[in-house]
């Protein structure tokens, strides 16, 4: 089996010692992986260099699309990359603002991927926004609501849907249960589990909480002060973890 | 050709006067260069050093730049503001030109080899050797949705069109159809989404394949676009959505005119409401035509 993702020696240097060295992992198609860490140990700016918002220093990482064929993204041409990032890949942000047109419907948020990708039918847009909205949980008498009038759980989902309906191969999430009270960001990762197990859509997501890495990922990596300390499977590094750093973290979701 | 520069003096015949039409020679090359490109690359904005007229922002600046700029002796301009030649900013446009360029000037859409317009397409058909000037407040189609000029300017070079039929989206989620009426998106030579400055979309389908050359000048945000002669123009809409453009119950109440493009007007102070033709030019030679 071929990895989508194979990463090998990325580097992201701000220069003052800030930023994300030596990562090297791979991730297959279906696959969860969350990249967990304390505030500033890099994994965000890991996470924005994967996607290509920002440029990387060194390294390399390959992304195989639909039809398997390889790119190397940190020599991509920006074109292409804007295409794959439309076509295969979704971003959630934890922010629902940045991830959201919040001065348009719900319905077209969700079925603006389907018309960068150049769906010109309004029928069948709308039929594919509601069918996507119920499968987020939302009523699809809410479709024509603007996000402003939605709670801050159903603006998550509601990026899920938006990022979800043109069934990309890869997700980034970026904290996206950072804004949530516990019971919300429950439903939230009971949802995200379940669509991108449905739709084997592999997910690299950002977080600082174990807790979400142990519901949702099959495998974790722990980074801090830019590099990864400790990567495995999730249940191997919750139950035994090696590392000073993740026993600390470890240690301290299981007290709480 | 520059007319040289003759310092002020007692003689009255010999007064200072301003360069023809208006511009310093050096900013009408500017602007020609600018426009060169613009006709070459059909709907793309191109970016110009806008320069401070006599006019505010929003009166037609742009406009009056392209006009100065390709203005020449032997031209006969007219003037349109909202259809009617005999609105404020028209008439003070053409006596502009009129006293700097001291061309002829006509109401008559034939007789006009330049016409400078804000909102209207002529409803006689335009000719070739015609240049049509727009006046245009916002150049980019796409602002309204992504205010980040250096994204926009991302979409275009990628043709990243999807967002446009966002706005048509959510029109149709709202009012049942696309009630986009003026400033009516449109996809230009097949590749550069362009707005045909605030003309109603009546007048969209004037643009496809036009005999006349068609020019946009923005002075406010410093662009200028060009449509050339012949070029296809498409009005975006949604399969299930076609285009449309307006249609009125009633005839012109001054011509009987049944396929321009009509204003309701208030007649007194009881209300009474009538609709007209919004081109003088043309109700008046539909009226002339019938007696």
């Amino acid at each position: 089996m071929t990895p989508i993702l194979s990463v090998q020696g990325l580097r992201k240097d701000y220069g003052n010692g800030q930023g994300c060295f030596d990562i090297d992992f791979e991730l297959f198609a279906g696959e969860v992986l969350c990249i967990v860490g304390e505030s500033g140990s890099g994994k965000s700016t890991l996470l924005a260099t994967l996607a290509g918002k920002l440029a990387a220093d060194d390294g390399s990482v390959v992304f195989r699309d639909k039809n398997e064929r390889a790119h190397e993204l940190t020599r991509l041409a920006e074109a292409e990359r804007r295409r794959l990032a439309r076509s295969e890949w979704g971003y959630v942000t934890q922010h629902a603002r940045d991830g959201l047109r919040m001065n348009v419907s719900a319905g077209a948020n969700v079925s603006e991927r389907l018309m960068a990708l150049g769906e010109r039918h309004y029928g069948r847009l709308r039929a594919a926004a509601a069918d996507w909205l119920e499968k987020v949980e939302i009523g699809a008498d809410r479709l024509d609501d603007k996000p402003c009038a939605f709670s801050g759980g159903m603006q998550q989902r509601l990026q899920i849907a938006r990022n979800l309906v043109t069934r990309p191969r890869l997700v980034f999430m970026d904290e996206p249960t950072g804004g949530l009270d516990v019971s919300v960001q429950a439903r939230f990762l009971d949802l995200t589990r379940r669509l991108v197990h449905d739709n084997r859509i592999a997910v690299i997501m950002v977080t600082h909480d174990l807790g979400v890495a142990r519901l949702l990922a099959q495998r974790t990596l722990v980074m801090q002060g830019g590099r990864v300390v400790e990567a495995g499977l999730t249940d191997q590094i919750l139950d035994d973890p090696q590392h000073p750093y993740t026993q600390l973290l470890v240690s301290s979701i299981l007290q709480a | 050709m520059t007319e040289p520069f003759s310092p002020p003096s007692a003689n009255l015949d010999d007064r200072w006067r301003y360069n023809f039409g208006f511009l310093d020679e050096n900013t009408k090359r500017m602007l020609r260069r600018a426009l060169l490109k613009a006709v070459a690359v059909p709907g793309y904005q191109v970016p110009f050093g806008s320069r401070e007229m006599p006019l505010p922002y929003g009166w037609g600046t742009g406009g009056i730049q392209l006009t100065a700029a390709v203005i020449g002796h032997e031209d006969v301009l007219k003037v349109i503001d909202q259809g009617a030649d005999d609105t404020t900013n028209a008439v003070n446009i053409r006596r502009f030109f009129a006293r700097v360029a001291g061309v002829a000037t006509t109401t008559v859409t034939r007789d006009a080899t330049l016409i400078q317009t804000r909102h209207r397409i002529p409803e006689t058909p335009l000719a070739e050797g015609q240049i049509m000037v727009f006046q245009v407040p916002e150049p980019e189609p796409l602002r309204t949705l992504e205010a980040s000029e250096v994204e926009t300017r991302k979409l275009h070079a990628h043709q990243e069109y999807g967002l446009m039929h966002v706005k048509l989206y959510e029109d149709i989620a709202r009012y049942g159809h696309i009630a986009t009426s003026y400033d009516y998106p449109v996809m230009v030579n097949r590749r550069y989404l362009a707005s045909p400055s605030p003309i109603p979309k009546f007048d969209n389908p004037k643009l496809h394949r036009s005999p006349a050359l068609m020019l946009f000048g923005a002075g406010r945000e410093k662009r200028l676009y060009a449509i050339p002669p012949y070029t296809e123009v498409e009005s975006l809409a949604f399969e299930d959505h076609p285009f449309e453009a307006q249609h009125w119950s009633q005839a012109c109440a001054l011509c009987g005119s049944s396929d321009s493009y009509l204003d309701e007007i208030i007649a007194d102070d009881a209300g009474v409401r009538q609709f007209v033709c919004s081109d003088t030019d043309h109700c008046r030679q539909q009226r002339e035509a019938a007696q």
